[in-house]
């Protein structure tokens, strides 16, 4: 077991946990941080994703031994309140059914939003696509991503 | 045919008015006792507890509303839809009302589950009165303040006015209204008075959602808890002989390794080094009873088909005369592979035995069956069982199955601390309770240019169709007509899956009759209306859709869809569809690219009765056509010596943004009570994308997944 010290939401942690722990249980187990969700653990279906220096990363397969100076941002801290315009928008267009992938639809469209903040439909939805959401929320997601890109 | 039955709100239906110790009211009815299920649900669900429930609503001295939901919510939006029923006839501001998830709570609450898309349609009449009649107790006790009538008062928005123009607010009469008698003979709204019923309200759940708040099951930890991974059979039909543990134990953070029935769990402090400690364990299993592969499925379903034992669900006329007679008959079998539910929360369960009581925390869609079962495994009374329900990360049927809360109390009750038992994706694909896979073969006779006689047969797997399917379409329109049933013993363990048999009957069914107008060489919505008029005014009860709702929903459909109108390159598909009380209709436009058909929009026309929530009712619709769709065109699972092949989204496909049509839904306008939407949308969904390819390409597709069975046609490429 090793201490790290990790930048999470503007904030300095420290946790004590094995080399391979993934970040994901890290957050949720450790810092009891439950946002962030487990859905397959090989990063197949982003509800697990995160930002690392503001990228979209899956946390369930990014060793905590991997992060160091990398400031870290989950759904907890994408916004004070849920005021982020992915989130306002999210809320506008009543996009979840179950919400079990939503915080990891968001953090993805948050990432995308910033390196690419007019898309086309079809952008959207290549970006979106690694995100599954098994109640088929799909359309609301890119009319929501859409919103958000106007609203921002 | 299905219709709610108006209840009335007896003195001994009520359960009691309390003050609460904080300023406020609590009120509590008895709800739907008097209320029969005319439906017997699917064969897993039946045998659950169906009589009664019922509701609290809470009202501060400020005005404040609390309604408790006492249904799971799995995603189908009830927490939202329901207290908006009772919100409605209280005539409250939806602003001024919060939701709270009820308890499993068998004394006070009945039939909490969520399976069938039933609890809007059995809740409908129950939280009108529940409403209407706590509202009534306000006025009373308003009109006891003035000392005057209370008929020349009335209330809205929670304010109660009487003829002078004084007003009070609700929560400056609670404390009397507390004490007062239960009215009796309460008067519903008028739908065209409703103010939040048929408007859109957004999920009551969005803010912690959009926020990442715990809420679901998964989210659950108490002081202490600990973390467990559980090792089971690695093909069904396996028995566990012998295990090593030892680098199990050395990992940190495994703090235990136990066995319990033919599984291994690993207890760790955190959920990783449970897994890790999981995987770790050398374990040596032998068989025990058979190891079942899909060829062997595939060759017994068969078996049946060909063979004569079935049992004759429905029968009319004479099937066997009316095929000797015929001009042509058509016959083809239609074939579905076992299906995981693939919900996005892996199952997890909460449990804390103690003496005192087993404490259990978790998304499950039955929590009176599921405490039942867990009061009987551990020994203990019902009363010592607590069991918190959350919000579900999906349901789809899992979890109606409480075999991850009955592991999780085995677990605490052996080594005595509070416990989350976590699946990995790969224990939650390989230890379902899967759709099985199912075989249709259906047999139409044709004479004289008219269908005469049509016969299903069913070949399933561990269970059959229940009960009232066979009175679903096309019952009662055809004058010799035949359901057959029979089926397979596994060792595999399945249950009840979205809509389940519909999920693909429709798609059977719907391509059958798409097959049949091409012979007969009229259009398949008009082959379907046609065949409905035979059925009108039916005196048969067992008929359980209605012809003249049907027709209606598919008119709807063909007007929005622009049937038969599409430009060049886009080809249609029709398929309508009756379940679980609710008429819907859809119509698939494809296109081809590189020669493969491409699902581009979806119109779907509903009869739900009065739609609760347009809301949510447009976001269940329409999950459900894009989920019957994703199924339809990639579900595929299948195993080789009884173990599953595909345990992760690696290799298990489900449907994502970029195959994703665009899905536009339309309700047909109606005063009538509603039904449930959970599940209605999907079933026909993957029978308007077949017919939809077959138009395109020619190729009549008769399995699922289709992504394996297209023919990419060279002539299209070319073209």
């Amino acid at each position: 077991m090793t201490n790290y010290t990790l930048k999470i939401n503007g904030k300095k942690v420290t946790v004590t946990a094995d080399e391979d722990t993934p970040l994901l249980w890290v957050l949720r187990d450790e810092l009891l941080m439950k946002g962030t969700k487990f859905g397959c653990g090989i990063a197949q279906c982003g509800a697990c994703t995160v930002h690392v220096n503001n990228i979209a990363v899956r946390s369930c397969s990014l060793p905590i031994s991997s992060i160091s100076e990398e400031s870290i941002t989950t759904i907890e801290g994408l916004s004070e309140n849920g005021t982020h315009p992915v989130q306002l928008a999210w809320k506008e267009i009543d996009v979840p059914q179950c919400g079990y992938c939503q915080a990891g639809q968001i953090m993805t469209a948050s990432a995308f939003l910033k390196v690419q903040p007019a898309p086309t439909k079809d952008e959207i939805r290549e970006a979106m696509h690694g995100n599954i959401c098994r109640c088929a929320s799909y359309n609301r997601i890119e009319k929501a991503v859409k919103l958000a890109a106007k609203n921002s | 045919m299905s219709q709610n039955k108006s209840l009335s709100l007896s003195r001994r239906n009520f359960l009691k008015t309390s003050l609460l110790a904080g300023g406020g009211m609590l009120i509590g009815f008895n709800l739907l006792s008097a209320c029969k299920p005319e439906a017997i649900l699917p064969i897993d669900i039946s045998k659950l507890n169906f009589n009664d429930f019922n509701a609290f609503i809470k009202i501060s001295d400020e005005g404040y509303v609390t309604i408790f939901s006492p249904n799971p919510e799995i995603g189908q939006g009830v927490k939202t839809a329901m207290p908006m029923i009772i919100a409605e006839e209280l005539d409250v501001d939806w602003n001024k009302v919060s939701v709270a998830q009820g308890i499993y709570d068998p004394k006070n609450y009945q039939r909490q589950v969520a399976g069938g898309s039933q609890s809007i349609r059995f809740g409908w009449d129950a939280l009108r009165q529940t409403g209407a009649t706590t509202k009534q107790m306000l006025v009373n006790a308003a009109a006891k303040q003035w000392g005057v009538n209370p008929s020349s008062c009335y209330a809205s928005q929670g304010i109660i006015t009487n003829a002078n123009g004084d007003t009070l607010g609700y929560g400056e009469v609670v404390k009397v209204a507390a004490n007062l008698e239960v009215p009796e003979n309460i008067i519903l709204k008028d739908p065209k008075d409703f103010k939040i019923i048929g408007h859109d309200i957004t999920n009551v759940d969005i803010q912690k959602i959009i926020t990442g708040k715990p809420l679901f099951g998964i989210d659950y930890s108490s002081e202490g808890m600990v973390y467990a991974s559980v090792l089971r059979p690695p093909a069904f039909g396996d028995k566990l002989t012998s295990y090593d543990d030892q680098i199990s134990r050395s990992i940190n953070g495994v703090l235990d390794v136990i066995k319990f029935g033919n599984k291994i769990a690993v207890l760790g402090t955190n959920t990783w080094a449970a897994m890790k400690g999981k995987k770790a364990i050398v374990s040596r299993w032998e068989q025990d009873t058979k190891l079942e592969s899909t060829d062997d499925h595939n060759f017994e379903l068969l078996k049946i088909l060909n063979g004569n034992k079935f049992k004759t669900n429905r029968e009319d006329g004479n099937v066997k005369t009316a095929f000797k007679n015929a001009d042509k008959i058509i016959e083809r079998t239609f074939e579905s592979p076992f299906l995981p539910h693939n919900c996005m929360e892996p199952m997890n369960f909460y449990a804390n035995v103690t003496d005192k009581k087993v404490h259990l925390v978790g998304p499950i869609q039955t929590p009176a069956w599921t405490s039942g079962k867990i009061a009987k495994i551990l020994d203990r009374k019902p009363e010592e069982i607590h069991l918190e329900m959350t919000r579900m990360g999906g349901g789809f049927g899992r979890r109606l199955y409480g075999d991850f809360a009955e592991e999780a109390a085995q677990i605490s009750n052996i080594i005595k601390k509070p416990i989350q038992v976590i699946f990995s994706r790969e224990d939650d694909m390989a230890a379902g309770t899967y759709r099985p896979a199912i075989k249709y073969r259906i047999k139409a006779a044709i004479k004289d240019g008219k269908l005469t006689a049509y016969h299903l047969k069913e070949a399933a797997i561990n269970g059959n169709m229940y009960g009232l399917i066979a009175n679903f379409f096309p019952a009662g329109c055809i004058p010799n007509y035949k359901v057959s049933t029979a089926n397979y013993k596994s060792n595999i363990t399945t249950g009840a899956w979205r809509a389940p048999f519909t999920n693909f009957l429709a798609f059977a069914e719907q391509s059958f009759f798409s097959e049949i107008a091409s012979e007969l060489e009229i259009d398949h919505p008009q082959l379907i209306i046609d065949l409905l008029q035979n059925v009108k005014g039916t005196t048969d009860e067992r008929i359980q859709y209605s012809p003249e709702r049907m027709e209606e929903t598919i008119n709807l459909v063909i007007k929005k869809s622009n049937w038969g109108e599409t430009p060049e390159g886009v080809y249609q598909g029709f398929s309508a569809y009756y379940s679980h009380n609710t008429h819907v209709a859809e119509v698939a436009d494809i296109e081809l690219k590189n020669g493969m058909p491409v699902v581009k929009k979806v119109t779907v026309a509903v009869d739900c009765g009065i739609v609760v929530n347009p809301l949510g009712a447009k976001n269940q619709v329409e999950g459900g056509v894009i989920d019957g769709i994703g199924h339809a065109m990639y579900g595929d699972f299948s195993f080789k010596a009884g173990t599953p092949q595909s345990v992760n989204f690696d290799k298990y496909r489900l449907i994502r943004m970029e195959e994703t049509p665009e899905v536009k839904s339309y309700f047909v306008e109606s005063n009538l009570s509603p039904t449930g939407l959970g599940e209605p949308g999907l079933p026909p969904a993957g029978g308007a994308v077949a017919n939809a390819i077959f138009k395109a390409t020619g190729q009549r597709l008769l399995k699922q997944p289709f992504i394996n069975q297209l023919e990419i046609s060279e002539s299209k490429i070319l073209g």
